[in-house]
């Protein structure tokens, strides 16, 4: 089974302790280098792109300001389609309809779409505690999953794993879960995926319950969509008799003709394809096609706090696409895990905060900051989110959660102390005449003393001019 | 209070202050006369390494006949206006039953140039979802007249209750170090054939 993101140190200590890891940083510079270029050829072809990515954040807009309204046509439309809709208000709600479903059908497990949502309510370890075995079919979450590790990514989520290490774990974990891996097994990817492809099918052809998530779910028509390139998500939506889909309430869109837009946004960021391999789009159940039974079950989990937060809720206009995690500095270099949720990269940071609140543990309250808010993410986000702006003001609203400490920060003394200073011209000329006395003990000083110490650890420490502008001014023209 | 009820409540408290929806406009090409998008429309399958052809009506059994292997055990859709020697026709086969044909063949609803995608709505010829999803090779065949030029033509022209397949390619994947590799749970062989009807054949 999946490991859990439980207990995660916070950022600042994650980050480092993945630095020093060299083949996690050669794996990630690699893998984000070759899909930023691919993103920005299939992107450059397209001359309407900036009026694109404006449609997309109006759609997911429109659809957002008034999701109550959205919300309760899209299960109107579901039901007339012959689904049976549930409301789950968090992670466990959504996880003890899914396991009564599978139980119902006396099914001890499931194939499982590719999806981030039921991995945020950690359905799989749910359900494994009621006995029923959750098979992961996306190759890159077959891979995490076989070798009890964590996702690092929001597309691919083994993107910390080299071709070596995957072939690794088929070899030595495929046969506890099913057919083995094939003997004399390479580390070429044709053999690997081949290999998975093996694995799997046996595991499609019996499965009598399917899992999925959705990409969208249009109000008007009750169509659910599933974007994905394997295969392994039409299987799982087609095959099996029961199909159970969990889907995020911010996954709504009005109308069947904004998958227009969506669908012309979301491949190239993405993948960095004009169009991913396959698109699946159903409404409830079809008579004598694909699963006759069909569950929807529309997940809170915090997205109703988000939508709350009149900067952040642009957050939840997010298609997943996971363009901003392969742009970013921070990410590139540190990777998906040290942000401790399947939500990493830019997106995370600014994601699990809302979702959560801040105030309340160290590991949220340090995401807003695992940003040099460069603002490459805005760019390249197709539904334009903002998230430089998003994470200064979440940096204010963690401040403000802390201001009732009896003993404050050092920095906040600091601030304070400067502040005293800028705020009357004869305290800081003062300041000024002094530090230009001290400056050659001053400069000889590698690194500041006492609570400054661990600024100065990644920074140079800047040297005091020997002469202040203003009394420079004050000694030339007078 | 039921889930459904609350979760509701939340939302409109959360949306007490919300500002005005804005009005999406949608972009849209302008169609460019001098592009033949028939041609787009093979280029672009064939760059997800899918095989294409183009050929006329007269030529269309032969070609089908070249592209099913010797010997291939082959499933069709029952209502399949095409005649394939040999062919069974899909009468709700299970889909351990699908898993041992080698072979689908299938119409399609429409083709996107630019893209170079094409989509089933499992209407007539075009059989359900297993059958074109379990055979490891799909061979389908469409009119020219069938191709669109972008994304938003194929929506004027799909129907929104039906059950839609979008396939661009062959099954693919890239979570190995990001490489391109086409083939894992749907079909690795994807064979395009596109006929011209009324027209004099094009060499492809």
């Amino acid at each position: 089974m999946n490991a859990a993101f439980v207990g995660m140190p916070a950022f600042p200590v994650a980050a480092r302790e993945a630095l020093a890891d060299t083949q996690l940083r050669h794996n990630l510079g690699r893998a984000t280098h070759t899909i930023r270029d691919k993103r920005a050829r299939v992107v450059g072809e397209m001359p309407e792109w900036e009026e694109l990515r404006q449609a997309g954040a109006d759609i997911k807009d429109a659809a957002l300001l008034r999701l109550d309204v959205h919300l309760a046509r899209l299960e109107e439309s579901l039901t007339a389609r012959g689904a049976v809709v549930h409301w789950a208000r968090d992670a466990a709600e959504a996880c003890r309809i899914v396991a009564d479903v599978t139980l119902a059908h006396g099914a001890d497990e499931v194939v499982k779409v590719k999806s981030m949502v039921t991995q945020e309510i950690g359905l799989n370890e749910a359900l494994a505690a009621e006995g029923i075995s959750a098979w992961e079919t996306d190759l890159a979450e077959l891979i995490v999953q076989l070798g009890d590790d964590l996702p690092s990514h929001i597309l691919v989520p083994a993107i910390h794993r080299n071709r070596a290490e995957i072939r690794e774990i088929f070899r030595t974990r495929m046969a506890a879960s099913g057919r083995p891996a094939p003997e004399n097994l390479t580390d070429d990817p044709g053999e690997l995926a081949n290999a998975a492809r093996l694995h799997l099918r046996e595991k499609f052809l019996r499965a009598r319950v399917g899992v999925s998530g959705a990409n969208f779910a249009v109000a008007e028509t009750g169509t659910l969509v599933v974007v994905e390139s394997e295969g392994n998500g039409r299987m799982c939506l087609t095959l099996p008799e029961v199909l159970v889909s969990v889907v995020g309430i911010e996954k709504v869109v009005p109308s069947w003709t904004d998958l227009d837009v969506l669908l012309r946004l979301l491949p190239r960021s993405s993948t960095g394809e004009r169009m991913n391999p396959y698109t699946s789009m159903w409404h409830g159940v079809t008579p004598g096609d694909g699963p006759q039974e069909v569950h929807v079950v529309l997940l809170d989990n915090g997205r109703t706090r988000a939508l709350a937060d009149r900067v952040g809720r642009q957050a939840l206009r997010c298609i997943r696409c996971s363009a901003c995690l392969n742009v970013c500095p921070v990410y590139e270099r540190v990777g998906g895990h040290a942000y401790g949720s399947v939500y990493p990269g830019p997106i995370g940071a600014i994601l699990n905060p809302l979702l959560h609140g801040v105030g309340g543990d160290t590991q949220t309250d340090s995401l807003p900051y695992a940003s040099t808010l460069c603002g490459a993410c805005y760019e390249v986000c197709p539904v334009k989110i903002d998230i430089p702006s998003v994470l200064v003001d979440l940096r204010a609203q963690v401040v403000d959660a802390h201001r009732d400490r009896r003993a404050p920060h050092a920095e906040a003394v600091a601030m304070r102390a400067a502040g005293w200073i800028f705020g009357d011209a004869r305290r800081l000329a003062r300041a000024e005449r002094v530090s230009g006395r001290i400056r050659r003990w001053w400069a000889r000083l590698a690194r500041l003393p006492g609570p400054g110490r661990r600024w100065t650890t990644a920074r140079d420490l800047p040297t005091p001019p020997r002469e202040s502008f203003r009394a420079w001014w004050s000694r030339t023209h007078r | 209070m039921s889930a459904r009820d609350e979760i509701l409540g939340r939302v409109r408290s959360a949306l007490a202050d919300a500002p005005d929806i804005p009005v999406p406009a949608v972009p849209r090409r302008t169609p460019d006369a001098s592009v033949d998008i028939v041609a787009l429309f093979c280029d672009r399958v064939a760059d997800y390494r899918a095989e294409v052809e183009r050929c006329s009506a007269a030529d269309l059994a032969v070609r089908l006949r070249a592209a099913l292997p010797d010997g291939a055990r082959v499933v069709v859709p029952p209502d399949l206006d095409l005649d394939v020697p040999g062919s069974v026709a899909d009468t709700g086969l299970s889909a351990a039953d699908l898993d041992g044909f080698e072979v689908v063949v299938t119409h399609a609803r429409l083709g996107i140039a630019e893209t170079g995608t094409i989509v089933l709505d499992h209407g007539r010829g075009q059989a359900r979802r297993a059958t074109t999803l379990v055979p490891d090779h799909h061979v389908c065949v469409l009119d020219a007249s069938q191709v669109v030029a972008d994304v938003p033509d194929a929506f004027d022209v799909l129907d929104a209750s039906r059950p839609l397949t979008w396939i661009s390619g062959p099954s693919a994947t890239s979570d190995i170090e990001l490489d391109r590799i086409e083939g894992v749970h749907g079909p690795r062989r994807l064979h395009v054939i596109v006929v011209d009807r009324g027209r004099l054949p094009r060499v492809f």
